[in-house]
């Protein structure tokens, strides 16, 4: 079970208390209607895919609630890092995985 | 007293006899034995069948890695377990064994004759012998493999044990409590660490309880280990026997089975059978040593074939011989040792044959001082005997060339081909694995885990080197968390070390099509089956695994793995790193379905959530029925009812009077603040701006794929306050997607979600005479028809509580829903079902409320919708708030795709028989004579038996349905295909004349 930090709560807890909720930083369009077809398709299906380092949402939903970001590996399934929502996208942590 | 046990010798209590019985005969061993261990006491070598060619087995090791001694256990009704390792399972008193694979008896099994068509069963059988005809499959070839496969039988009755489950949390865990563990735990508990040591075996000491002459800082190896165990205890260590480490999860999480009761007599009452430990630990040291690999040879599975290191443990830890007259194989230096023991103990060594031209001299000489002839530069080649091995053919090789062979007369067969390092767990934490071409074996490389490995399993072998890798394990573990760790190797006395060589199956001069040279013994897989795979073009050991199932059994190979890489390389003419390992997944041992369920069955398997009317409906008869974890009265049936009848009266009782309907499990949700028309409007499809306090509207959620989420009446209290109710089953993601969009999308909005599904209880009153039953009842409020029309909200008293009072209907008739604190449900029920009373008051449950629903054509999300369905495709388009400029899920409704034609559509469905009612789910076509496969258009989403209009009717989604009303469609269903018209939805009241009572 992996262990994740909330950046709200500023602690470490067990995944059971979280939930996963998709890519981060795909922000919804200001003005949806003035989007073309293919600027609203990527918006909804077109998805990273990462295998690596992916950022994406969680949600502290056995705690406070919040939603959060995080940078986690896909191919270690480790935590890279997690900040709050709203925080600009941060650039990857310079060394990756536990020492 | 046994021929086979010697008197005084082992860890077993001699003064304590234990009876118990195999395969229904009754047999006597010791306290402290395992099953295997008594029977081996009694001269019983033979215990199971194998898997495919039911040939006799007996137990080839002393632990869990027993690929062939699998017996079923039983304590009573409900207790059986079956594939229990015998060289595991602690004898107890009374304890029932049976012994499996086999038909009628294990002596004499029919199913051997498997084995005399061991030419036809080649590697990838079934794949070749199964394919045609197709036809063949589901009525012969099926039945047939299923009937002669599986291992074991399964039980039979629901397991009436309880399980327990734990969390631990430890600086460091210690996995295998042999010598490198033990050094490991000592070190990290002098400096002052919590340790927690666990070991899969009745009692700590790994190897050394097999090795009881080596002599540890200046002590004998069980002084040594007494003394060493003493002082963990004082370091508080936790200290957890007959525990295994089945798992290794992310962040250093270990999961422990620990089996509580299966070796007592009598478990104590309600004492868990197993416990499950989930374990988080700052550092891990794996400590569980290695695995003797068997030999590959014809005859190597016979009855009396043990590995070397086995019959070394039955000697030293529960004082029994496993033959008398033994013969030895090895290509390693440690069955010299076993065989010293035996012959010390009065074991007669028939012969040593070691495959090396060289063994050490040192070894030779102490063999020939005890008279052993040692046969170095040969090969086993042959063994006979049925039910137990009666003799061994050896062979001398010389350059590459095997002599005529001879027989010797033995009757135990003790082979060692070298061992390998458990590196399971390790392999769970996705740990490279490196290729040690001098050790030729696979030795542990890098982790991203804190984790640590020490001994043997490091490829380390001998006392010494062993021991002081594990101190350095937990010194290393204590700096690593910052405690000054002094290290302190054991020195150690009489060491046994050595080496060996790995080898593919022996050689010989036999022809090798008709050779059973088993490498996987459990799945009965031989060397011809390996070789003959890599032949038919499986060139990844991954490959060679699937087609030959060699590794796929219980065991997960942990005696075959390296042997069938080998062959599949040397076959390969490829290095073995090249052709690869097969990747160990959890558990590491067989684990109980009841220990990984734990406290999570029966009632505690899901919660049940009962609304505070709940007792009465149950008081009153109700039938209930499970709803997103909800449990819902789903009809009220009366003496001699059944489901049908009841309906049809509740369904006509409310719309000729009045019914009344426990609608508290509706989601609620108060969406309150300054902004909240603002989110309203963005959330809803439907315009919010103009609603007046006091005035409802029915909502409708979209993803924002433009399809339906959920809906529901949606009342506003004041400018600042809605009070949103959304499907039972979708009350938690709604408010989900709410919090979404607030924090994240839109979180300058000044608007507060709060969940109130379980605040409120709910009663729903129906039926031309609601206002009747209700309207003495409320204090504050005129629900006069003018004053309070349909879809109004207000604050009230009902029955003097304080109430949300809803105008609104779900089935088409005058309908109020009377909210109240949930605490209040119960008074609030009663009081409406005296006062309707007079007016025959009908309490319907769920059933009713679907049918008087469908009646009406209102739609259920989830049923009538599927996650495809937008609001024009349900006939739902006029809820949308087409002036706004943006809300959940619009612009998708733009989408190419959402506005082509031949989108399934939601209509009414009338069977041209009246009393058909079509299956929920049954596929529509238009031509019922086409060929198959059919083209379908559709499909029926909602099926009733209606009362009020004397018929069946359905509804359902159809390709351009809208535009199909009153055509003819067909449904195919069991038996056979019924004709249907297409209609609108509104079955009863379209025009909704009864809503203005
Ligand atoms: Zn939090």
């Amino acid at each position: 079970m992996l262990l994740i930090h909330c950046p709200y709560c500023d602690e470490t807890l067990p995944e059971a208390e979280f939930a996963y909720a998709g890519e981060a930083h795909i922000a919804r369009p200001a003005d949806p209607m003035a989007t073309s077809d293919e600027e609203w398709r990527d918006f909804l299906f077109i998805r990273t895919n990462a295998k690596g380092p992916h950022y994406e949402r969680w949600r502290h939903v056995h705690g406070c609630g919040r939603f959060f970001n995080a940078i986690r590996d896909t191919v270690s399934d480790r935590f890279l890092m997690t900040y709050k929502a709203g925080e600009a996208r941060p650039a990857l942590p310079a060394k990756e995985g536990a020492e | 007293m046994s021929r086979y046990r010697i008197p005084g010798k082992g860890r077993v209590d001699h003064a304590a006899p234990v009876r118990f019985s195999f395969d229904g005969r009754s047999y006597t061993g010791l306290r402290g034995d395992t099953v295997a261990s008594a029977l081996l006491a009694n001269g019983v070598h033979l215990m199971g069948r194998s898997f495919k060619y039911h040939r006799p087995r007996g137990a080839v090791t002393a632990g869990s890695e027993e690929p062939n001694a699998l017996i079923g256990t039983s304590r009573g009704k409900g207790r059986f377990e079956p594939n229990t390792r015998a060289t595991m399972q602690e004898l107890r008193a009374g304890l029932v064994a049976e012994s499996q694979n086999k038909w009628p008896g294990l002596g004499f099994d029919l199913g051997a004759v498997n084995d005399l068509a061991y030419p036809l069963f080649s590697a990838g059988f079934y794949y070749k012998t199964f394919m045609w005809p197709r036809a063949f499959w589901d009525r012969v070839y099926e039945p047939v493999i299923r009937a002669a496969a599986g291992l074991g039988r399964a039980p039979s009755e629901p397991d009436p044990d309880r399980y327990a489950s734990r969390y631990l949390h430890a600086d460091l865990l210690v996995v295998g409590a042999g010598p490198a563990g033990l050094a490991a735990a000592r070190a990290a508990a002098r400096a002052g660490l919590r340790v927690t040591l666990v070991d899969e075996h009745a009692e700590m000491g790994g190897a050394l309880l097999s090795d009881p002459g080596v002599v540890i800082e200046g002590r004998p190896a069980w002084d040594w280990l007494a003394a060493t165990l003493d002082e963990l205890r004082a370091l508080g260590v936790r200290l957890m026997c007959r525990t295994t480490a089945i798992g290794y999860y992310h962040q250093n999480m270990i999961g422990l089975c620990e089996r509580v009761t299966d070796h007592l007599d009598s478990p104590p009452e309600n004492a868990p059978r197993e416990r499950l430990w989930r374990v988080r630990a700052a550092r891990v040291v794996l400590a569980q040593g290695a695995i003797e690999k068997p030999l590959v040879f014809d005859g190597n599975d016979r009855p009396g074939v043990m590995l070397a290191g086995a019959a070394q443990t039955y000697l030293h830890r529960f004082g029994v011989l496993v033959g008398r007259r033994a013969a030895v194989v090895t290509a390693h230096d440690s069955a010299y040792f076993a065989a010293f023991d035996l012959a010390d103990a009065g074991v007669r060594i028939a012969v040593l044959v070691d495959t090396r031209d060289a063994p050490p001299a040192a070894l030779l000489d102490q063999a020939r001082r005890r008279g052993i002839e040692v046969l170095a530069g040969h090969s086993v080649t042959a063994t006979t005997g049925r039910l137990r091995i009666r003799s061994v053919r050896v062979n001398r090789v010389r350059d590459g060339q095997v002599a005529g062979g001879r027989a010797i007369a033995c009757d135990c067969l003790l082979m060692s081909g070298g061992w390998t390092p458990s590196l399971h767990l390790f392999s769970h934490t996705k740990g490279s694995l490196i290729w040690d071409e001098a050790a030729q074996t696979y030795l542990p490389g890098e982790t991203i885990e804190d984790c640590h490995v020490a001994g043997a399993g490091k490829g380390l072998w001998g006392y010494g080197a062993v021991l002081a890798d594990g101190d350095a394990a937990g010194v290393a573990a204590a700096s690593a968390l910052g405690r000054a760790a002094a290290g302190a190797a054991p020195a150690v006395a009489h060491d046994r070390t050595g080496s060996g060589e790995a080898l593919r199956e022996l050689p010989s001069d036999l022809a090798p099509s008709l050779a059973r040279a088993f490498v996987d013994f459990q799945n009965d897989v031989t060397a011809k089956d390996i070789r003959l795979a890599v032949r038919e073009g499986m060139k990844s050991i991954e490959h060679v695994k699937r087609y030959t199932t060699t590794g796929m059994a219980t065991d997960q190979g942990k005696l075959s793995n390296i042997n069938g890489l080998m062959i599949a390389a040397d076959t390969l003419g490829k290095a073995p790193p090249q052709v690869g390992l097969t990747t160990f997944r959890p558990p590491y041992t067989p684990t109980t379905f009841g220990a990984l369920a734990g406290y999570h069955r029966g009632s505690h398997f899901e919660l049940t959530r009962k609304t505070p009317i709940d007792p009465w409906a149950e008081e009153h008869g109700a039938v209930f029925e499970p709803v997103a974890q909800w449990r819902r009265a789903w009809y009220f049936p009366r003496p001699g009812e059944d489901m049908e009848a009841a309906v049809a009266r509740e369904c006509l009782a409310t719309r000729a009077s009045v019914g009344i309907f426990d609608a508290s499990t509706l989601g609620k949700i108060e969406v309150a603040g300054p902004d909240a028309v603002e989110f309203m409007n963005r959330m809803y499809t439907n315009p919010w701006t103009k609603l007046a306090p006091g005035r409802t509207r029915y909502g409708l959620l979209l993803g924002e794929d433009g399809f339906i989420r959920d809906d529901g009446v949606i009342g506003r209290l004041a400018d600042d306050l809605f009070h949103v109710t959304t499907t039972t089953g979708g009350a938690a993601r709604v408010l989900t997607m709410m919090e979404d969009y607030l924090q994240t999308e839109w979180p300058d909005l000044r608007v507060w979600l709060t969940s109130t599904t379980e605040h409120w209880a709910v009663a729903a009153l129906n039926g031309p005479n609601a206002r009747k039953v209700l309207e003495p009842l409320v204090e504050g409020l005129d629900i006069s028809a003018d004053a309070f029309p349909h879809m109004s909200v207000a604050e009230c008293r009902v029955a003097g509580i304080p109430a949300r009072l809803f105008r609104l209907s779900f089935t088409g008739e005058l309908g109020f829903e009377i909210n109240v604190p949930a605490r209040h449900g119960a008074d609030l029920w009663r009081a409406l079902m005296a006062a309707g009373a007079p007016f025959d008051i009908c309490p319907y449950g769920t059933e009713t409320m679907h049918v008087l629903r469908a009646e009406k054509g209102f739609i259920i999300v989830g049923q009538d919708t599927d996650g495809t369905v937008t609001p024009e495709d349900a006939g739902l388009g006029w809820a949308i708030g087409k002036a706004k400029p943006d809300f959940v899920g619009k612009r998708s409704l733009s989408r190419p795709d959402m506005v082509a034609p031949g989108r399934k559509q939601l209509v009414g469905l009338l069977t041209e028989e009246d009393d058909v009612r079509l299956e929920e789910g049954a596929q529509i076509v238009d031509d019922p004579d086409q060929p198959l496969p059919m083209r379908m258009v559709g499909h029926v989403t909602s099926s009733y038996r209606s009362a009020t209009l004397g018929r069946s009717i359905a509804m359902a989604l159809i390709e351009n349905g809208h535009s199909r009303i009153g055509e003819v469609v067909h449904v195919p269903m069991p038996g056979r295909t019924h004709r249907a018209r297409i209609t609108g939805t509104a079955f009863y009241d379209p025009d909704g004349a009864r809503l203005k009572l």
